[in-house]
């Protein structure tokens, strides 16, 4: 009897090591492949930036900037085997489609993350679409400070990996203090775009160079339409106005056509002229006559910061994309760099866990002033980048000279701008 | 504003020098632009609204020829010929299409050219902007006159625009030539009837529209640097010349965007926020007093 007890419990065995087995095998057909797709399920992120219209340049070197750092990553084998996959949309270099097309990017798209390439009115739209549907989210080229300054603004999930109009201005107003010194500068005059970027940074320029330099005097500030054809009757007044020195926040096809028509008034003979936005390769490469006493701001130089890591580079992306990259092409490169390594830092691609790693990250970086650049934790924003200004030439190096900004300097100043507007 | 600084303007010839000469160059450039889509409206009854393009398509054609040639004459001539022929093109086999349609589907037809021109330029020359720089032969000191600064170049584009003015005037109303078109433009049915292809003349005043669109974009490109899109701006501004001008009157062209380029100079003085409110304004006010313009016919009663 014994025996045939011990015998008969042998057959549901064994039919449960049979069952067990067509188990297996059936997840082997179908559940192991269905784990084995999870893993390699790629990490897709989406990218709204401006791809057509005057700037759409300054988009295309963003993605191309994007696409060598993501092909870096996803040939060191990704995050686990999952592969970072782009998706790039354009957004017209509008606020509202901005806005559609990061929501559309999130919800109809699949893409757990942002990497937000628009400029500072595009910006601010994807910020509260990325506050209302609460992704992770890094902006890489609104510059307008209050972005991450101010606390109302701010948001636990979103960052932002560029320059700021604040940091270019401190280092701007001291420089510009320190030339205004030697060449005994005290006549100023600005000619800036009339919108929000070229009203507020023109002011901080002003406010900074006259905290370092209390003679400086501005005379008079000429306004002039985004994208205007001529600017006759603004050098006109600049002409009649006779300062000893200009600033101004122009950029792209807009500084190029204002230097082209300066240059036929001898606006720029015996005087020096500002410009934060000419040091980019964009301008550089098309303005045939740079005048002599053109200072600038780097926007983005292979030689500034001067190291290997800069120069090899710009060689890089060059080599790939044949033509110089631009300054929203660093920012959107160091921007991808950050998310990477606060994925492999948070072991994870949660939201939630990334804002959590990329807090207060430091990471090397061949665009830091000392070779590394941090995600500042209180204000989610980067610093230690390379922030310069100095004498232009007209061939490389472009700015043989630059005064490098000091980041503590920066900072207290920083901090003091930010508690005169209740930020801090 | 500041009133005060434009009354000191006016009092000093230095000032007065300056503001003139920029406010002629300013004129001179919109004449050329204008006087083609004033042109076209006047004989063919249309309105170009992809006159800007073509103004764009000049100063690209005019950046391409200069960079082959060095020589800016035969890269303005290389431009004007360019968008001459193409235009004579878009007329022919689209715009001819759309003569008698509604004024709807001709803005169609134009905006959709405006766009693949905008793409095209992009795919050909590349997105981002582009600059000619100064040819060498005008990289000269501005001159002094009376105190005031006249940009050598400037006079180059003042004397240009003004001989261009002089042969469409000689040939609009010395010419048989001339007379045809004339008479095409006031009456198309009598024309045709006494044996006149007025197809022929269609096609001829939209190229001749053309040529000067892309002699205009090519006299600026040095100093105006180029983009995709650049010519949505001028448009404006041509459609604000020839209203105030008149539709189809080519003296009131240049009538009106020498008054649009002299009240944006000292606009600039005295009102320096509101220049283009200025512009605007000058415009509702003919439009109220006399709506067909400054040299406009009186429509017929």
């Amino acid at each position: 009897m014994s025996h045939k007890r011990t015998d008969t419990p042998a057959l549901p065995q064994r039919r449960k090591l049979m069952q067990g087995a067509a188990a297996l095998a059936g997840m082997s057909a179908i559940g192991l492949p269905a784990l084995s797709f999870a893993q390699n399920k790629p990490i897709r992120v989406g990218m709204p930036t401006i791809l057509s219209g005057r700037v759409a340049q300054l988009g295309l070197s963003s993605r191309n900037a994007v696409m060598i750092e993501v092909e870096k990553f996803n040939a060191a084998g990704g995050f686990g085997g999952r592969k970072i996959e782009m998706v790039v949309r354009d957004s017209k270099g509008q606020p509202q489609e901005a806005a559609r097309v990061a929501r559309e990017l999130v919800n109809s798209e699949g893409c757990e993350l942002l990497l937000d390439a628009e400029a500072s009115s595009g910006a601010f739209a994807v910020h509260e679409v990325a506050r209302d549907l609460g992704v992770f989210c890094i902006h890489t080229n609104s510059e307008t400070s209050s972005l991450t300054a101010d606390p109302k603004l701010r948001i636990p999930n979103a960052f932002r990996c560029a320059r700021q109009g604040i940091h270019d201005a401190i280092v701007g107003g001291a420089y510009a203090a320190q030339v205004a010194k030697e060449k005994g500068l005290t006549r100023w005059m600005s000619c800036s775009p009339d919108y929000a970027y070229g009203r507020d940074t023109t002011a901080e320029f002003f406010q900074y160079a006259k905290h370092f330099n209390k003679d400086i005097e501005v005379t008079g500030d000429i306004w002039v339409k985004l994208f205007q054809a001529d600017y006759s009757e603004a050098i006109t007044r600049l002409v009649q106005g006779r300062p000893q020195a200009i600033y101004s926040c122009l950029w792209g096809g807009d500084l190029s056509s204002f230097i082209e028509q300066g240059n036929i008034y001898a606006l720029f003979k015996e005087r020096q002229f500002f410009a934060v936005n000419m040091a980019d390769y964009t301008v550089l490469s098309v303005v045939k006559n740079v005048p002599p006493g053109l200072n600038s701001g780097n926007r983005y130089l292979r030689s500034v910061p001067h190291t290997e890591a800069n120069d090899a580079w710009a060689e890089a992306y060059q080599a790939k994309n044949k033509e110089l990259p631009t300054n929203w092409a660093w920012q959107n490169a160091a921007g991808i760099n950050f998310l990477t390594a606060a994925i492999q830092k948070a072991n994870s691609v949660d939201g939630a866990k990334l804002a959590d790693a990329l807090r207060g990250l430091t990471i090397d970086s061949p665009f830091g002033s000392n070779g590394k650049i941090t995600m500042r934790a209180d204000d989610q924003t980067i610093v230690d980048y390379a922030v310069a200004w100095g004498e232009l030439q007209n061939k490389e190096p472009y700015m043989p000279t630059p005064l490098i900004g000091d980041w503590q300097q920066i900072v207290e100043l920083e901090t003091e701008w930010k508690k005169s507007k209740g930020w801090a | 504003m500041n009133p005060t600084e434009l009354f000191e303007c006016v009092t000093s010839l230095s000032c007065i020098v300056t503001q003139t000469s920029t406010g002629l160059i300013v004129g001179a450039l919109l004449f050329l632009v204008a006087t083609g889509l004033t042109l076209i409206f006047g004989v063919l009854g249309v309105i170009n609204f992809a006159h800007g393009s073509l103004y764009m398509l000049g100063a690209y054609l005019g950046l391409t020829g200069y960079r082959m040639t060095g020589s800016f004459l035969l890269a303005t001539l290389i431009a004007g010929a360019g968008v001459g022929l193409f235009a004579l093109l878009f007329e022919r086999f689209f715009m001819r299409r759309v003569y008698n349609a509604d004024v709807l589907m001709q803005l169609l037809v134009c905006y959709a050219f405006i766009l693949i021109l905008d793409d095209a330029v992009k795919l050909i020359w590349g997105a981002e902007f582009q600059s000619m720089g100064m040819p060498d032969a005008f990289q000269a000191p501005p001159l002094f006159v009376g105190g005031g600064i006249i940009p050598l170049f400037y006079l180059v584009l003042i004397a240009a625009a003004a001989v261009i003015a002089l042969v469409l005037w000689y040939v609009l109303t010395k010419t048989r030539t001339g007379k045809i078109v004339r008479a095409a433009a006031h009456n198309p049915t009598m024309t045709s009837a006494l044996g006149l292809n007025t197809n022929l003349i269609y096609a001829g005043v939209f190229a001749c529209g053309g040529v000067l669109a892309g002699m205009a974009g090519a006299l600026a490109a040095p100093v105006r640097s180029m983009s995709p899109g650049m010519g949505f701006s001028i448009l404006i501004e041509s459609f604000i010349v020839t209203v105030i001008g008149g539709m189809g009157s080519v003296s009131g062209a240049l009538v009106g965007a020498l008054l649009i380029g002299l009240v944006r100079s000292f606009g600039s003085i005295g009102f320096p926020s509101f220049v283009e409110g200025i512009m605007f304004l000058a415009m509702a006010l003919i439009l109220v007093l006399k709506p067909s313009g400054l040299m406009g016919r009186e429509p017929r009663v």
